[in-house]
């Protein structure tokens, strides 16, 4: 139950933790067959008709890892549905843009076990008659690089066209619909739903999109069936889970550790806290604090997590250190993530940027009790107001921190920090590329 | 009838404000001039405001959707 444990026979299937990290075949084919057993043969069904494996899925229970946790079957089902409904063939994107950067679960398993992911997301595409799949990853990402070399390495030999897609490195790039539109037309910007996605996505079509670890599970359902993928795990969420784990934790890095593990059993697998702890980052930035105290003794599910307010999105867990100050932490990422925003909606757009400046003058001791109170009323007014949910995101995580440290803020409305270092934790990228389009009416500027 | 609800499509609107004028009964302004839209459906003769305010929006970004299609309003 380590990152890199010892690799296992396909001959018999693991039940412990290990199973999409386990062995590590990179980029080899062979290699790959040897570890995890050859493609299973699959027949492509009609447009609209769902092949077996959607049963088996729907049957297994996987929920889907970019950080909704839907039910993959059901998923499945409606993309077949309304591509009988539409009379147009499905699509099918893998998401391996993992945008949150404080997340590298989706570049472990990608390098470790490239053709895990491709064979599910071609045995999915079998299973509900797409004749394409689109992977996505990051521009100049090690994840875009493994793709690339994991598809030539198959060298065309499967029943359905591989296509590698790269997309800017912007946080909302990943986002469902703006990935939808980066495969159908270039454009990495969300659009306005519904149609979702699955009714409506990649040039118009039904589209299954999924994260990178989802299809890595739908490969081993198919070999080993829906009965072994819930011998472990959560039976409302079964199987196991990436978590990228960071922060003051003995080994930071990406842990696969079955459903329901406590958050006390994750911290310890990664190497246990250095020194004592406060707060917790759960799921990501679009996610939320919790208080350490809370938080240890529950389990990593959504329902599970929830006690805390927590949330385990796209497996992401950082441990604050209780020297450093939550509100300097959130302020920076706060920032990042308003910066992020396609500008496309002027609540996320303003928003954000007002909310931003608010954690800005809180963090720095400078705001004032009453500021406090409008910058509560900001992110009240804030959630539901996007096309996406990008804004959302970005508010719980900063409504979460007002709550998680209200007595660190309010020390800091009388200008007081009790935080003893300056070094920061939460990594935020430096650079970003331009948004891609030139807002109307904006263009003397 | 079981009404209709006032949708929106974030990404046309650009905060003319007509919208809030037109149906003040639903529609308020946030402080940066963008429609918080009640998402109760809109009924009897609330309705024709509803309509004028859709017809009237310079972007073409408001609308209404019969209260029972699943379309969630308010987004």
């Amino acid at each position: 139950m380590t990152p890199t444990s010892t690799p296992q026979r396909a001959s018999a299937p693991a039940t412990g933790a290990s199973r999409l990290l386990g062995p590590a075949a990179g980029t080899d084919v062979a290699a790959h067959a040897a570890a995890f057993g050859a493609l299973p043969a699959l027949a492509r069904t009609k447009r609209g008709h769902a092949g077996p494996l959607v049963a088996e899925i729907e049957r297994s229970g996987l929920a889907g890892r970019g950080g909704g946790w839907f039910p993959t079957g059901r998923k499945m089902s409606a993309v077949v549905a309304s591509s009988r409904q539409a009379r147009k063939d499905p699509a099918v994107v893998v998401n391996a843009m993992e945008g949150e950067p404080a997340a590298s679960k989706d570049a472990v398993l990608v390098h470790r076990n490239p053709h895990l992911v491709i064979d599910g997301a071609v045995l999915a595409a079998q299973s509900i008659g797409a004749t394409t799949v689109h992977l996505a990853a990051h521009r100049g990402s090690r994840a875009l690089h493994d793709l690339q070399k994991a598809v030539a390495a198959r060298g065309g030999s499967d029943p359905v066209e591989l296509v590698v897609v790269d997309g800017p490195d912007r946080y909302v790039a990943s986002e469902e619909s703006a990935l939808a539109h980066l495969v159908g037309e270039g454009i990495a910007l969300p659009v306005t739903v519904p149609p979702r996605v699955f009714e409506s996505g990649v040039r118009r079509r039904p589209t299954l999109l999924s994260n990178a670890e989802t299809y890595a599970h739908i490969a081993l359902v198919a070999r080993h069936g829906a009965e072994w993928f819930r011998s472990v795990g959560d039976p409302a969420v079964p199987g196991t889970t990436l978590i990228s784990v960071g922060g003051a934790v003995g080994q930071p890095g990406v842990l696969e550790v079955p459903t329901g593990t406590t958050v006390r059993q994750i911290l310890g697998l990664a190497g246990g806290t250095t020194g004592s702890v406060s707060a917790v980052v759960t799921g990501g930035y679009g996610g939320a604090w919790a208080s350490a105290g809370a938080l240890v003794d529950l389990p990593w599910t959504p329902e599970g997590l929830k006690p805390a307010g927590a949330v385990p999105g796209a497996g992401v867990l950082v441990v604050l250190p209780d020297d450093a100050c939550g509100l300097v932490e959130t302020a920076r990422v706060v920032r990042w993530m308003a910066g992020q925003s396609a500008g496309q909606c002027g609540p996320c757009r303003f928003g954000l940027a007002a909310v931003s400046s608010d954690f800005d003058l809180l963090a720095s001791g400078r705001m004032k009790g009453a500021e406090l109170r409008l910058l509560q009323g900001r992110l009240g007014v804030i959630p539901g107001r996007g096309a996406c949910r990008h804004p959302d995101g970005a508010v719980r995580f900063a409504a979460t921190a007002l709550e998680v440290f209200a007595d660190e803020a309010h020390r800091h409305l009388s200008g007081r920090c009790s935080a003893g270092r300056r070094t920061a934790i939460l990594p935020v990228p430096s650079t970003s590329t331009p948004l891609p389009v030139s807002r109307p009416g904006e263009e003397w500027r | 009838m079981s009404g209709h609800v006032v949708t929106i499509d974030r990404i046309k609107c650009d905060g003319f404000g007509t919208c809030a004028q037109l149906l003040p009964e639903r529609i308020t302004l946030d402080e940066w001039g963008y429609p918080i839209i009640d998402a109760a459906p809109v009924t009897g003769s609330e309705l024709s405001h509803a309509k004028r305010a859709v017809n009237a929006c310079p972007r073409l970004a408001l609308g209404l959707a019969k209260a029972a299609h699943p379309a969630p309003a308010g987004r």
